[in-house]
């Protein structure tokens, strides 16, 4: 089928680059004699200006058909763009893949990252239809801009902040006031200011006056998944990730959940992005995170999903 | 309309002065040694070497990081001699920033080497040898001076590229605010949480920074040329 598809593509592309690069090369040949006695140098023969001309066309036809071929494959079916918290990866990947067997018209691709830079790149007109944040605070400043539709927000599910140290480590952690010890050097958490686990982290830290001691041995990643990575990788001695992260590789102890009250409530929330362009196919799938199949893969990747 | 001050600390600037000047000093002494070894000596595979050489520049920097933090990690095979002989880290301080970013200027002030003296007369050396200098007086009474040009143009690109380092860097010296967060990871997480004044201020600082370094070295040049002639 794609095959039938293509080829009248790529020889209308051949036709067209083809007729372009001949046009060229004859505009060429025509203001080739300089003034002033200068030339181009030695002429090239016509011949060897035809061979060089369709050689570039072919070259450029096929990369131009590699590049159509590409989103000929999306094309018939709907897409939408969901960005979402880097904790959701795993479990967003499989709900996805399950939603677009049951309904064979969609299509989901996903943008994982910290929900901070998932906020930045809505305010700058990404083209994302909807938005999944790990924490209320990236998503009620898209909401008070209007970058998101209000009505269609809703609370996706919670999770937990639990302390970590690689799985081989010989150094003694059994408690979060461990971490001031100077045995522990580095601490990876995410970066405040843009990674919500970092945002409860910093919280939870001041809240057990932990803080200003830990504060100049905390690696600061750009979302939370990276921070896993430097503790499985044993690069730091120990982090502050969700339950859920900790869950996804066997190279992690779990060492401690957060107290309760020690930081705000882990909230994930999401809504339809107002700039959409599928409006419908965006709703379609937040109702599909809401339904049993979605909420039983969320809570047996160890989210806590409301009743 | 809620106006927000943007957090600007000097010690990311700080930072970056003394991670690109530390960076400067090894590559320049380094640098300049593999381009007189690589000028003077033939051998097989030396193709194979300049281009190892050379792969920093072509690589891309997060590359270069990946392949740093294999090597010096606490669990890589450097870094984990390291750790257990002398109970030494150093990913995530401030000389894993200065290794970043002097693996990336290397080739910079490698090849400007190289090609300073290639260029040179090779038979005004053999006129001081032949007068009885040694090799070490040679290249520093002979060479240095005639290369000189070269050198100080490969060390303004070098430090230039050491100042703005961040691909490498982030990987293995990581985001440390106050420790290890150099200009660019300090404009990269700014822009990140939004804090878009913040960015732009570091930014000018940065760019103002390098502006009237190459503009300095630059005039330096300049005088230096005018004396010889």
């Amino acid at each position: 089928m794609r095959q039938q598809n293509v080829l009248p593509k790529t020889s209308c592309i051949y036709v067209l680059l083809h007729n372009c690069a001949r046009e060229q090369a004859g505009l060429l040949k025509r203001i080739s004699p300089l003034p002033h006695g200068r030339s181009w140098g030695k002429q090239p023969s016509p011949r060897l200006m035809q061979e060089v001309s369709r050689r570039i066309t072919t070259l450029l036809t096929l990369i131009l058909t590699v590049l159509t071929m590409r989103q000929g494959t999306a094309h018939g079916a709907e897409t939408i763009l969901v960005s979402a918290a880097a904790s959701l990866r795993e479990s967003l990947t499989e709900i996805g893949s399950s939603y677009i067997k049951s309904r064979p018209d969609q299509r989901v691709r996903f943008n994982f990252a910290s929900s901070g830079t998932l906020q930045q790149q809505i305010e700058r007109g990404a083209p994302v239809d909807v938005f999944i944040s790990a924490a209320d605070k990236q998503m009620n400043a898209l909401g008070a801009k209007n970058l998101v539709i209000h009505a269609t927000r809703r609370v996706l599910a919670h999770n937990e902040l639990v302390l970590i140290v690689p799985r081989t480590s010989r150094i003694p952690i059994e408690s979060f006031s461990d971490l001031s010890s100077p045995a522990v050097r580095r601490i990876a958490i995410g970066a405040p200011a843009s990674v919500p686990a970092g945002e409860y982290a910093e919280q939870m830290l001041r809240k057990l006056g932990l803080w200003n001691r830990v504060r100049l041995k905390a690696v600061q990643g750009k979302d939370v998944r990276e921070v896993l990575t430097q503790v499985a990788l044993g690069n730091v001695d120990a982090g502050l990730v969700y339950r859920t992260d900790a869950a996804t590789t066997p190279q992690v102890r779990v060492v401690k959940a957060a107290p309760k009250g020690s930081h705000q409530p882990i909230n994930y929330s999401m809504a339809v992005v107002t700039s959409t362009r599928h409006s419908a196919a965006a709703r379609a799938f937040l109702n599909y995170l809401q339904s049993p199949s979605a909420r039983a893969v969320l809570r047996r990747r160890g989210f806590i999903v409301p009743r | 309309m809620i106006i927000t001050l943007p957090v600007f600390e000097w010690h990311p600037v700080y930072l970056s002065a003394v991670v690109a000047s530390a960076a400067l000093l090894l590559v320049f002494v380094a640098g300049t040694l593999a381009a007189r070894f690589m000028t003077r000596h033939s051998f097989a595979g030396q193709d194979l070497v300049d281009g190892l050489l050379l792969l920093p520049l072509v690589l891309p920097p997060v590359v270069t990081g990946f392949v740093l933090l294999v090597l010096v990690g606490n669990n890589g095979a450097v870094g984990r001699v390291l750790n257990e002989r002398f109970g030494a880290q150093i990913v995530f301080t401030p000389y894993a920033a200065i290794l970043a970013s002097a693996v990336v200027a290397f080739p910079l002030m490698y090849q400007s080497a190289r090609a300073a003296m290639q260029s040179l007369d090779a038979h005004v050396e053999d006129a001081a040898r032949s007068l009885g200098s040694s090799e070490w007086r040679v290249f520093f009474t002979v060479t240095l001076p005639l290369c000189w040009p070269g050198l100080v143009a490969g060390a303004v690109l070098s430090f230039a590229r050491a100042l703005g380092e961040f691909g490498a860097t982030i990987m293995v010296a990581g985001n440390i605010p106050g420790l290890t967060t150099t200009v660019p990871l300090a404009i990269y997480f700014a822009t990140e949480s939004g804090d878009l004044k913040t960015a732009a201020l570091y930014s000018g600082v940065i760019g103002v920074l390098t502006l009237g370094m190459v503009a300095g070295l630059n005039s330096w040049m300049r005088h230096l040329l005018r004396k010889r002639k």
